[in-house]
């Protein structure tokens, strides 16, 4: 099955769980900015977790089917329509040949993900389908999608056939759908835990109170690479070199002007800048479904609490796996 | 073996990575150990081990704590992902200092120096009050320790440069420098592996890819890499790139 892009919106592009083993190279990892909603599409549709699906970004994009489809709409609401009547998401739907899928306007979050049976058919690069924009490597081509595109997908497996024929003999779609509200946050006010960062405690006593009391809002420089957040400015109680080290996702650093930097799913390797915080893996996907002047509170909790959190997802994606199996019995 | 039994600092970088501290400042011995400890994590990775990334005195752990849990739970044992990570890498520190060094590796750089490749190599010259023929004999002659990959695909921090040529930042950063560019940035000296915004004073160019995405490892140089620059002329400039086609 084919689609072609018609309009490829503010910025589409194929993305998968990221390009890990290359980081000591400088390689970034790159990836879906909200991995739940990436595995979560995946599973919908039979595929694995980590394939390769597409991001995209707030609104713009219209994708037209060549063929018959089975696909699943994950993430923000961005008021996805097909043929001009709003689509069915967090849930597996068949989609007919010619049909016109339109991404109108973000009514919550911010990014959304489609999956496609069988994954997007594009080469990995160095172990991942994701697209690694600067260096213009990976997913479809090393760019975002642009208008005429041609995309091509994998052969289905057994479960995604099965599924596919179901829809295709009821012509309704699926009466369940997956609750996200245990794994993702849409709300553009909200609180993110976050635990200590490796250099909390060079940060004077007023910047450790500030940024877990005073709100912080999401600038408009805010892309797959690190959101700029604006609020009360943090300092170091004594200025000291660093040396650049390691740095991951969701790293709050702080660069000379004491605005916060959050780094997200682009993020270079290593960075220079201390680190106050860390937001926790478990509140990753709901960060990327911030819009620009979003506000967030930060909040901290323990490493204990964070690994805790973590792992309490990791099961609600085990569940989901399991309940979309059993639902595909009956 | 001086500090081979005390405790080694390990600080959580969240709650999916760890940065294993080996030593401060920048030295040669203690790369060394970072580069020890990076080939014991590659022959004796642990469960959930996803990749090391190493930095001049330290090295970042990536790992994932799901994976850790469900193995230490197996395992009837009451630790948290971070202490069970913990715990295995200390049992590899105790061994980097009696883990032999791989044999160096010399990567030779040919470098096109000054003109329009090199356009703020007369900068630097007169910045020391020497010529620009002493800037490049010095450039050439210096004994550079590629201690780290980062900032870009492929980019080396490099240590070891002549400091009589060591020249601060450009005041206002270029918008793009060429992949290929060969600079200086205060002690250090580095080499643009991909275009990108810059405030290096860029003294030459190599006709070298740095990046080679299809290739295993993608990079030319690796961390523990010794470089040699080498001056070469714009005739032999353009048969190097004349031959990668």
């Amino acid at each position: 099955m084919t689609v072609k892009v018609l309009n490829q919106g503010l910025l589409t592009s194929v993305q998968d769980l990221g390009r890990y083993g290359s980081q000591k190279y400088g390689v970034i990892v790159s990836g879906a900015m909200d991995k739940y909603s990436l595995r979560v599409a995946n599973l919908l549709v039979g595929n694995p977790e980590k394939e390769g699906v597409l991001e995209i970004t707030l609104l713009g994009t219209s994708l037209q089917f060549e063929k018959d489809a089975l696909i699943a709409i994950t993430g923000g609401d961005l008021l996805a329509t097909i043929n001009n009547e709003k689509a069915s998401t967090w849930r597996p739907i068949l989609v007919r040949k010619g049909s016109v899928l339109q991404f109108q306007s973000p009514l919550k979050g911010c990014r959304a993900y489609i999956a496609f049976a069988g994954g997007i058919a594009v080469p990995e690069v160095m172990g991942s389908k994701s697209t690694y924009l600067r260096a213009e490597i990976g997913g479809f081509k090393g760019r975002a999608l642009q208008k005429e595109d041609v995309l091509e997908f994998g052969e289905m497996n057994e479960f995604s056939t099965s599924l596919f024929h179901k829809l295709e003999k009821s012509s309704e779609d699926f009466t369940w759908a997956v609750n996200y509200d245990a794994l993702i946050n849409l709300q553009q006010t909200q609180t993110i835990r976050v635990i200590r960062g490796t250099e909390f405690d060079r940060f004077d006593d007023e910047s450790k109170k500030n940024l877990f009391n005073e709100p912080y809002t999401l600038t408009t420089q805010a892309d797959r690479m690190g959101y700029r957040m604006e609020g009360r400015p943090l300092s170091l109680a004594k200025e000291f070199e660093m040396l650049s080290e390691g740095v991951t996702q969701g790293t709050i650093q702080v660069p000379p002007n004491g605005q916060p930097i959050i780094l997200m799913a682009d993020r270079q390797t290593t960075g220079g800048y201390p680190k106050i915080g860390q937001i926790i893996s478990a509140d990753l996907p709901s960060m990327a479904q911030l819009q620009p002047t979003a506000k967030i509170y930060f909040k901290e909790v323990s490493l204990e609490e964070a690994e805790m959190e973590l792992l309490k997802k990791e099961q609600i994606i085990n569940e989901i796996k399991i309940g979309i199996r059993f639902k595909e019995l009956y | 073996m001086s500090d081979c039994f005390t405790e080694t600092i390990m600080k959580p970088l969240g709650d999916s990575a760890l940065i294993v501290q080996l030593g401060e400042g920048i030295s040669p011995s203690i790369h060394q150990k970072v580069q020890a400890l990076s080939r014991l994590l590659n022959t004796h990775p642990f469960d959930g081990f996803i990749e090391s990334v190493p930095a001049f005195n330290n090295m970042t752990i990536h790992y994932n704590p799901a994976v850790v849990y469900r193995t230490q739970r197996n395992n009837y044992s009451p630790l948290t992902p971070f202490q069970v990570v913990c715990a295995k890498v200390n049992e590899l520190v105790q061994y980097v200092d009696e883990t032999q060094s791989m044999e160096t590796r010399v990567v030779e750089i040919p470098v096109l120096y000054g003109g329009e490749y090199g356009p703020d190599l007369d900068y630097v010259a007169s910045y020391h009050q020497i010529s620009a023929e002493e800037v490049i004999r010095l450039h050439t002659q210096g004994d550079c320790l590629v201690y780290m990959l980062g900032f870009a695909p492929g980019f080396p921090f490099v240590g070891g440069m002549d400091e009589r040529i060591a020249t601060p930042r450009r005041e206002t950063p270029r918008l793009a420098i060429a992949p290929g560019s060969v600079g200086i940035a205060g002690k250090q000296t580095g080499v643009y592996p991909v275009e990108t915004p810059g405030g290096w004073q860029i003294i030459g160019r190599t006709p070298l890819d740095l990046f080679r995405p299809d290739l295993t490892p993608p990079t030319l140089l690796q961390a523990g890499d010794k470089i040699k620059f080498v001056q070469i002329s714009p005739e032999e400039y353009q048969a190097y790139k004349e031959k990668k086609k």
